[in-house]
């Protein structure tokens, strides 16, 4: 069906964070993302947790949650088992995802959930100004490593591939097309899909110029994402900075797939009615 | 020295000498550990820093060491000290004594940053000592104080000194700085009484699976937190005299003849002090008691000042939704046995979220206590301005409109 609105997922509320702050260029390609994938703004929920790239939902016209710092996965989850026709997204920090909430990521990984997780990654603590991150690197001062990093950096890829992720990709925010790209291959998946977005933060810690000096394609090289050996070892590439998709399959199934053979394919939200426009009217009244 | 309230926790951990400090970021505590990261770097603290990868971990971190044989250090705020609390029940059942700063901050949802006292409430059965300040040089005193009395082989339980988020955190007052020979001298090292260390092998975090057990461990933490409160005085006795500042469980002000009292803690108890001086100048016979310690909770010192008092408010910056303010049943529970109790407890409900209060709102308490004095069961009073009321009807309004 073609869009009335041309740019259907655009807000009218301006993204606060900083002048050239790497989430405007995820913000963008989310959107452009969604609309190339043909749905409709309320067939989508993007949901987030505690940092400047989780103020992202505020920022694009679905519905939004924002949540708590590192639940985004389990919200999305929540979201997803009550009602699976939506498409549930969530986007977040490295500190979010790689850290206090990883051990989420880790099991939506193994029960291939079929949500999409984007996580913003700028190697920092952006919100808070400026600490250590799961992803920092070895000898990066920060406000905690004055002296420079001693904690060698999570390898969120290889993490989740060894955790049973069905589609593993990353992508820069100073690609664009790129970006919107693998944002469409990752909300065709049938599962978990991890995105990590290399988004840099240019106030605590920028990194744009020495991704952009690095950065390549996988696609560029002829890569095939189909085997997990090789997707290891492009993922520990230490030849610059690859992104795009280092693994995916689509012969698993998700954990919704198999949670629908068992319940018949009824889910809680198929009860729901939606509010009728006097009642919402006379809730809100209320609460004036 | 000008120091903000976060800086006095920072000294509090220096001139303390606390050896280890797990740490993990939030608003508006982070400058707390980034200060003493600072620090450590530049050689001004002999410690160790490590940041977490969440505050459960770092709580964890925290009691362990400090069983361990270490003195610890370590601050949070609001969803930090939530996301801990687990292990608040833990460390204080391993009887393990550490410094927790919280810096209040009000809990989500809806998310917030400004403060009040439902984060460190929520911890207030865990078992953990609990100072609340409403200075920045209390903040530090404090610290020193709890540290003293949290080590005592007669009490060995964690404690929390509070401080409010912004108001105290980021608000620079003057702070006098004790020299580290006289600290060592009123809080010397840190001796655990059971180490981990070679020649002496302990266990530690046992299990019982047996109620009996299981009550007497507790009765004991119950008691030993109750002597907290003498140990306390005892160690305020000797700081006086070491620094020349005093402190008490709960602070009398302007209380020798007061008929009409407030009961309060932190930072608003500032705002609460102008207003009974501006009513003591019209005669009115206003007073405050500022409750300094609430856990132990300083029973008999409330009931011993409140007693006879015509009218008494329970100011709560917190709220205990479908009951009310968390302080004021404790408070009336205090006086529920006097038999010159006072004849109204005002339960009053304000600066949830931060809400600010002013000068003029306090006057307000006192003149309901006067007014409500007889009254059958006096209504609970929530603060809310006018313009605040009308400021966020609009806002509530605009949303509306947005969405439709
Ligand atoms: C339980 C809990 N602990 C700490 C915080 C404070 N906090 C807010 S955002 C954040 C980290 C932000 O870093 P990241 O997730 O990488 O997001 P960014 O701001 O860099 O986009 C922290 C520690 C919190 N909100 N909740
Ligand atoms: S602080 Fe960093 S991550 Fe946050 S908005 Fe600014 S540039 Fe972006
Ligand atoms: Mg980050």
């Amino acid at each position: 069906m073609p869009l009335l609105n041309p740019k259907p997922f655009e807000s009218d509320t301006r993204a606060d964070w900083c002048p050239g702050c790497g989430d405007f260029g995820v913000l963008a390609a989310l959107k452009d993302a969604l609309q190339k994938s043909g749905r409709q703004p309320h067939e989508v929920v993007v949901v987030s947790g505690i940092g400047c790239s989780s103020n992202l939902p505020g920022y694009i016209r679905t519905y939004g949650f924002h949540g708590l710092h590192g639940r985004p996965v389990p919200v999305a989850v929540g979201i997803k088992n009550a009602n699976p026709k939506l498409l549930v997204i969530a986007t977040a920090g490295d500190g979010d995802e790689y850290g206090i909430g990883f051990n989420h990521v880790v099991h939506a990984a193994r029960r291939n959930d079929d949500i999409k997780l984007i996580v913003m990654n700028n190697e920092i603590y952006g919100l808070t100004t400026g600490q250590l991150s799961p992803t920092s690197k070895l000898g990066q001062k920060t406000k905690t490593s004055p002296d420079g990093s001693i904690i060698y950096p999570l390898k969120p890829l290889p993490t989740i591939l060894g955790a049973g992720g069905t589609f593993i990709a990353r992508t820069f925010s100073g690609d664009p097309k790129h970006m919107s790209w693998v944002i469409q291959e990752a909300i065709k998946h049938r599962g978990f899909a991890l995105v990590d977005a290399i988004s840099p933060c240019v106030t605590w810690h920028n990194i744009y110029d020495e991704v952009k000096k690095l950065f390549y394609r996988l696609e560029d090289r002829g890569y095939k994402p189909d085997d997990e050996n090789e997707a290891y070892k492009a993922m520990n590439a230490q030849d610059g900075i690859p992104i795009g998709i280092f693994y995916r399959r689509e012969d698993k199934q998700s954990f919704q797939e198999r949670l629908a053979e068992i319940n018949g394919g009824r889910w809680a939200a198929d009860n729901v009615k939606s509010l009728g426009s006097e009642i919402a009217q006379s809730l809100v009244q209320e609460m004036l | 020295m000008l120091m903000t309230g976060n800086m006095a926790a920072a000294w509090g951990a220096r001139l303390g000498r606390a050896d280890y400090i797990p740490a993990y970021p939030i608003t508006p505590q982070t400058e707390i550990i980034e200060t003493i990261a600072k620090w450590v770097r530049l050689g001004e603290m002999d410690a160790k820093l490590v940041q977490m990868e969440s505050e459960h971990s770092m709580l964890t971190a925290a009691g362990a060491a400090s069983l361990a044989g270490a003195r610890v250090f370590t601050a949070t705020s609001s969803q930090g000290l939530l996301y801990a609390l687990e292990m608040l029940y833990n460390i204080s059942g391993w009887r393990a004594p550490m410094m927790l700063i919280n810096v209040a901050r009000a809990l989500a949802a809806p998310i917030t940053l400004e403060p009040d006292h439902n984060d460190v409430l929520a911890a207030r059965d865990t078992g953990f000592l609990q100072f609340h300040a409403e200075t920045c040089q209390e903040v530090l005193d404090l610290i020193l104080l709890a540290y003293r009395v949290a080590e005592d082989s007669s009490v060995l339980l964690p404690a929390i000194v509070n401080l409010d988020g912004f108001y105290l955190s980021f608000t620079r007052e003057k702070v006098t700085l004790p020299s580290e020979q006289d600290v060592s001298t009123f809080l010397p090292d840190y001796n655990p009484p059971n180490p981990f260390r070679a020649n002496m092998p302990v266990s530690k975090g046992a299990t019982v699976l047996n109620g009996a057990l299981y009550s007497y461990f507790k009765y004991h933490m119950h008691t030993s937190s109750i002597r907290a409160l003498s140990v306390f005085e005892e160690a305020a006795l000797q700081f006086e005299r070491i620094f020349g500042r005093s402190y008490s469980p709960v602070e009398p002000y302007m209380m020798d003849d007061a008929e009409f009292v407030i009961v309060i803690s932190n930072s608003f108890s500032t705002i609460a002090k102008q207003a009974v001086r501006r009513l003591r100048e019209r005669g009115f016979p206003a007073g405050l008691l500022k409750l300094r310690m609430l856990r132990p909770f300083p029973s008999s010192l409330v009931a011993r000042y409140l007693s006879a008092r015509r009218g008494v408010a329970v100011f709560d910056q917190n709220i205990s939704l479908g009951s009310g303010g968390i302080i004021y049943p404790e408070v009336v529970a205090s006086l529920y046995h006097r038999r010159n109790r006072p004849q109204l407890l005002l339960p009053v409900i304000g600066g949830l979220g931060g809400k600010q209060i002013t000068v003029e709102e306090m006057e307000k308490i006192f003149e309901a206590i006067k007014n409500e004095i007889g009254a059958e069961s006096p209504d609970p009073i929530f603060l809310m301005r006018q313009e605040e009321l009308e400021t966020t009807k609009n806002m509530v309004r605009t949303a509306k409109e947005v969405q439709i």
